[in-house]
């Protein structure tokens, strides 16, 4: 039998849960032994060659390219991890969703101190080839059923690695009370 | 006669919860009893009287439900329930966990709970008990309610986001005159709790902790003094809340006051 397929997106997150999953050290070796890579920011693939078995998604989703991206992975992926409390539940960015998004932008590009001088033309970014905002930042399991999350911020490389090796292995996953957490 | 001078000043009464006898005071409710007898039954609202919070007695303000028991097969609050003879209280069963667990993830995505960025994460009681019922994440959707923060006064800053109208605040955090600081307004989905933004200019600092230490959330925050203790050495970071190590100060207060008894004698 083949190896299982690991593919891995970074949506509105700030790549911590990815360096987290580096995390996990000389397990990687280990991991190899496992696991195939797929499209992953870690080794730079761009496009789906192929399905995937298992899919960690870090960031929920603040703009229409998440999105996107959020329902190709599951239309090529088995399982999809949610992994990092802004998968889970927005995380950071979603500080914003009480604010009304005219508010937010106005306050990025007009009105803040480091950019209220260095616009005078008042000028919202709005290329096309830019992705357009969402009204709010949504958790992934609100744009696509998610099979499984795993909570922190990151989370403990151990949490990502006991899950990813139980998933590959079939077995149940461990959740030690030190390795649970939502910071 | 003899036998009514035997008799303690308040009269003990026995009553089971998951099948262990206990003896309890009259007018003790359920969690006060299983209080004494090391017995835990998660409390959010309802809190302890003890050295370190300061408090003069027992709160209960029955208004979180997480101490829900079945009571001779009955489902109810044990904070605000009377013991009785003879009661059969369930207390520690996968269907009342379950029915806990429940109530946590509500009041998870009712609020705005960013963990990773709040000072009382780690020494919080909601999200302790999330941990204890190893919630991963809330079954139901983020609600994303707009809530007010008041951080326009000296010393405090409350944080509606991440409070759970538990009423602790209401109750317990009072001038030397008895005037409440905090006060509940309007009802239901509305209800909201306001602080007295003159009263408040003047509190000390140990009302000041005494506020942010009995509040069970991170509504109440002590300003200049977040994120000082670090990670590791949190109130929750080794072991679940209601494990042996966590209700330490319990056993720490009730063992002090046998010693001062003995030395009495
Ligand atoms: S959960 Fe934390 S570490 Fe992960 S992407 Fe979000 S902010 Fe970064
Ligand atoms: S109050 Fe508790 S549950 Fe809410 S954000 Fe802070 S640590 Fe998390
Ligand atoms: S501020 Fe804290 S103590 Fe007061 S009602 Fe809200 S959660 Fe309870
Ligand atoms: S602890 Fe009993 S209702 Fe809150």
């Amino acid at each position: 039998m083949s190896k299982p397929i690991i593919a891995t997106a970074s949506l509105a997150g700030c790549f911590g849960c990815h360096m987290s999953f580096l995390d996990i050290d000389e397990r990687i070796l280990d991991l190899v032994e496992l696991v195939q890579w797929g499209k992953s920011p870690i080794n730079d693939i761009k496009t789906f060659q192929q399905d995937c078995d298992i899919a960690l998604i870090e960031g929920g989703c603040c703009n229409d390219e998440h999105i996107h991206t959020l329902r190709e992975f599951r239309k090529h992926c088995r399982i999809l991890v949610a992994v990092g409390e802004c998968a889970i539940m927005g995380g950071l960015p979603a500080m914003r969703n009480n604010i009304p998004i005219k508010e937010c932008l106005e306050e990025a590009y007009l009105n803040s101190p480091s950019t209220s001088d260095a616009n005078p033309d008042k000028i919202f970014p709005n290329d096309e080839e830019l992705p357009m905002l969402l009204d709010k930042v949504y958790p992934c399991h609100e744009i696509v059923k998610m099979d499984y999350f795993l909570p922190g911020c990151p989370p403990r490389a151990d949490l990502i690695y006991g899950a990813l090796v139980a998933l590959v292995t079939g077995q149940e996953a461990e959740l030690p009370y030190e390795v649970v957490k939502f910071d | 006669m003899s036998e009514d001078m035997n008799k303690p000043l308040t009269d003990l009464i026995s009553l089971t919860i998951d099948g262990q006898e206990i003896e309890a005071e009259e007018g003790q409710t359920i969690v006060q009893a299983a209080q004494k007898n090391g017995i835990y039954i998660p409390t959010l609202c309802a809190l302890h009287a003890d050295k370190e919070n300061g408090l003069k007695y027992d709160l209960a303000p029955g208004t979180c439900r997480i101490c829900t028991v079945k009571a001779n097969g009955r489902t109810t609050a044990a904070c605000t329930t009377p013991v009785s003879q003879g009661l059969v209280v369930e207390n520690d069963t996968p269907e009342l966990n379950d029915l806990r667990k429940t109530i946590v993830e509500l009041l998870f995505v009712e609020g705005n709970h960013f963990c990773p960025f709040c000072e009382k994460s780690g020494s919080c009681d909601l999200q302790a008990l999330a941990y204890r019922y190893q919630m991963l994440t809330p079954r139901f959707h983020y609600a994303f309610t707009p809530r007010k923060v008041n951080a326009d006064m000296p010393k405090l800053l409350w944080d509606g986001n991440r409070c759970i109208l538990c009423r602790r605040c209401v109750l317990a955090i009072r001038t030397e005159e008895g005037e409440p600081l905090f006060v509940f307004a309007n009802r239901g989905d509305k209800s909201t709790i306001i602080v007295d933004t003159e009263l408040i200019q003047d509190i000390s600092e140990e009302l000041a902790q005494q506020a942010m230490d009995i509040c069970p959330v991170g509504a109440i925050i002590r300003k200049e003094k977040g994120f000082d203790t670090p990670f590791g050495q949190r109130k929750y970071d080794h072991s679940p809340i209601g494990s042996i190590s966590s209700i330490s100060s319990d056993m720490t207060c009730s063992s002090g006051e046998n010693k001062t008894g003995g030395e009495k004698s």
